[in-house]
């Protein structure tokens, strides 16, 4: 599953960021805010038009991503924490 | 460079983004800051002066820009990579390290002390927020965090009298000794591991979110309560700009006009009394006018960015903002452009997608800044009828109309842009919706300051300057003997204004218009105080010059003029400072030329149509 599927305020964890294409520098910056291996994360808002941005909570903080950011993100299956 | 300035010990302040860190620096260093820029770039460098009591000693603070991480993704963190480093050109190396984290933040913040430990140099990490972190029941055993990190550790409360006294101390005890860090990361080990182990080991935190932040986060992000909260803000504050701006304005425009007066009776007639009172003193107020709207606008916007409300205000707007070619980040610098467009342009340095950051730049000169409303005013009192429509007041309508066509105009032209780009690449967000505060009042009324000076630097010395060259170009040549008709006719700016009126008759401006377009290069507002100069009339301010001006034009001009001048001031094209910070801010000759053609285009066309209807409607 990946982050853009995960219902709102139901928490899941990281199974790793995906590149989409060489020298992605938005999935690195992804993993430098938290979003690894073993991290809770919870959509805990969505965007007014679309359900665009998503509003994360990754570790302590939150962050704003457009959909397209979030869709980097591969959830573990089935296990929520 | 003196002895005592070459031994002073050089301390950089260093954190993610809302770790408290610019609150820590005004606490260290109050008002003994020096705000630029860093050599080459639009990065803003701050620097401080710290004098600790205890020891004597004198330290020079240098406040980095917020970065996540040291592996640079926009300008900003590239600086502050650089300058913890030692390479940045002309910035001497820092002696001592100051790592600034949120108490309630660690598990983001500690990844990057870690990363900022591994530069190997003298380092102290800051603990800030500890009050925060108390209120929700955070327990942080620093003790153990010194020990696990290998560098010293102190907490500090940013916002309180005194709470930054623990670190102080360590400044001067890491003075004495500066010592490397005593531990280091084995090759290739993972940060987030080690953030994971130093959490576990030295902090327990029993929830990972303020309660406080869940229950306003659910009211003020729910997609029609968010909206409805967004719209009455927004209303209050622009409700609150020009109620309480206006006495000061008035004040500073009678104050102006009585030293004109006073100056004017005590020097004998001639030039250089005209060119002290209608030069010199008219243009300092001309620019010290502006000070009381910006100043409440920002202090309103300074608030909101302090509280954390502004972040969530860009995320309700991302969606609307893209689909125009913005950004959520774009929401900001817009808001702060209805008061001047210079600041506005120069807020966009927190955009950090280059694309989204000069469309943003490209469209804020559209946003109605204050400088319009004189010339509106003008207009809207002498030919809209002050009657009602339903409940609301036609004029007013007016008015709301004008505002509104800035902003729909904004959004088509950075819609244009986007499409005319052809871009398909992917325009990141990553925006962090911090946890809500109370600001500061000490860091509003820095953060105020700067502003004002901000504003009086960079638009201030182009205002007063222009206003000293239009002096000229209304006053000389001088009217020949026995010669009849308005002096102005006779000087340069009378030819000049003859000369435009040919290009400017099909948009139904007639040369007295043509002439005050000039002294709008200046200001746009200065508009006003030269057609009263033109139509020969003296007025004291721009008051008296509406009142004065109104039967006069309201006689002379036809409707269709009229509304063809309010549309040409939507997109005004000739304001110089706000030119000049379009250049400075995209270092771009290019980027500043096709501001300026296309804002005058788009004024030109839009003129031109609304005259030739009008007057095809029969208000010719």
């Amino acid at each position: 599953m990946i982050l853009t599927e995960l219902p709102s305020r139901i928490p899941a964890i990281v199974d790793a960021v995906e590149d989409h294409g060489p020298q992605d520098a938005i999935a690195r910056r992804l993993r430098e805010l938290g979003f690894v291996n073993g991290e809770e994360v919870e959509v805990v808002a969505k965007g007014p038009l679309g359900a665009e941005p998503l509003l994360v909570q990754v570790g302590f903080t939150r962050f704003a991503l457009r959909r397209s950011e979030a869709a980097r993100i591969r959830l573990r299956n089935g296990a929520a924490a | 460079m003196s002895a005592a300035e070459a031994s002073t010990l050089r301390l950089a302040l260093v954190g993610n983004p809302n770790c408290g860190k610019t609150a820590l620096f005004n606490q260290l260093t109050g008002s003994r800051q020096k705000v630029a820029n860093y050599a080459g770039v639009t990065v803003e460098r701050k620097e401080g002066r710290l004098h600790s009591t205890a020891s004597g000693r004198q330290y020079a603070v240098l406040d980095l820009p917020g970065a996540y991480s040291l592996h640079a993704a926009s300008l900003d963190e590239a600086v502050t990579r650089d300058v913890c480093r030692g390479f940045y050109p002309g910035e001497p190396a820092p002696d001592v390290l100051v790592c600034v984290v949120d108490a309630t933040n660690l598990r983001l913040h500690l990844r990057f002390a870690l990363e900022v430990r591994e530069l190997g140099k003298p380092m102290i990490l800051a603990v800030n927020m500890m009050d925060a972190a108390q209120r929700r029941g955070i327990a942080i055993d620093l003790a153990a965090l010194e020990r696990e990190l290998g560098v010293p550790v102190v907490e500090t409360i940013a916002v309180k009298h005194n709470g930054a006294r623990a670190l102080i101390e360590q400044i001067d005890r890491t003075a004495a000794r500066p010592h490397e860090p005593t531990a280091r990361l084995a090759e290739g080990a993972d940060l987030h591991a080690e953030t994971r182990r130093l959490l576990s080991l030295a902090v327990a935190m029993p929830t990972r979110t303020a309660k406080i932040d869940d229950a306003l986060d659910r009211w003020l992000l729910q997609p029609v309560l968010g909206f409805v909260v967004l719209i009455v803000v927004m209303f209050l504050i622009f409700q609150a700009v020009f109620a309480w701006a206006t006495p000061f304005a008035d004040a500073i425009e009678a104050g102006a006009g009585w030293l004109g007066g006073i100056v004017g009776s005590v020097l004998p007639e001639g030039p250089l009394n005209s060119f002290l009172v209608n030069g010199v003193i008219a243009g300092l107020g001309g620019v010290v006018v502006f000070l009381p709207q910006i100043l409440i606008l920002f202090a309103f916007i300074l608030a909101l960015e302090e509280s954390g409300y502004l972040p969530r205000a860009a995320f309700l707007l991302d969606r609307s903002m893209s689909a125009a070619g913005l950004s959520g980040r774009s929401f900001i610098p817009l808001l702060s452009s209805f008061a001047c467009a210079v600041p506005g342009i120069m807020a966009t340095r927190s955009i950090q997608d280059p694309r989204d950051r000069l469309a943003t730049i490209l469209v804020a000169p559209l946003m109605t800044c204050s400088a319009r409303l004189p010339v509106y005013t003008l207009l809207i009192a002498a030919f809209i009828p002050d009657g009602k429509i339903g409940i609301f007041n036609q004029q007013g309508l007016v008015l709301f109309g004008l505002y509104a066509a800035g902003i729909f105009s904004a959004l088509i032209v950075s819609w244009v842009m986007k499409k005319w780009r052809r871009d398909k690449s992917e325009h990141a967000l990553l925006l962090e919706l911090p946890s809500y505060r109370i600001p500061h009042p000490r860091d509003l009324l820095i953060g105020l300051w700067e502003r004002a000076m901000i504003f009086l630097k960079r638009v201030g010395g182009i205002i007063l300057a222009l206003t000293i060259l239009l002096w000229f170009l209304l006053n000389f040549p001088a009217p020949p003997e026995g010669a009849i008709g308005p002096a102005i006719d006779y000087s340069f700016a009378g030819r000049i204004g003859h000369a435009m009126a040919v290009f400017f008759t099909p948009l139904g401006f007639n040369w007295q218009i043509c002439i005050a377009l000039i002294p709008g290069l200046a200001a746009r507002e200065v508009a006003v105080s030269s057609l009263a100069t033109i139509y020969a009339l003296s007025a004291a301010d721009d008051e008296a010059a509406i009142q004065a001006l109104t039967p006069v034009i309201s006689d002379g001009w036809s409707l269709a003029t009229a509304l063809s001048l309010l549309v040409w001031f939507i997109y005004a094209p000739m304001c110089i400072s706000t030119l000049a910070t379009i250049k400075r801010e995209t270092n771009s000759w290019k980027q500043m030329g096709f501001a300026a053609f296309y804002l005058f285009a788009l004024a030109y066309l839009a003129s031109l149509v609304t005259y030739q209807v009008a007057s095809a409607l029969g208000a010719g």
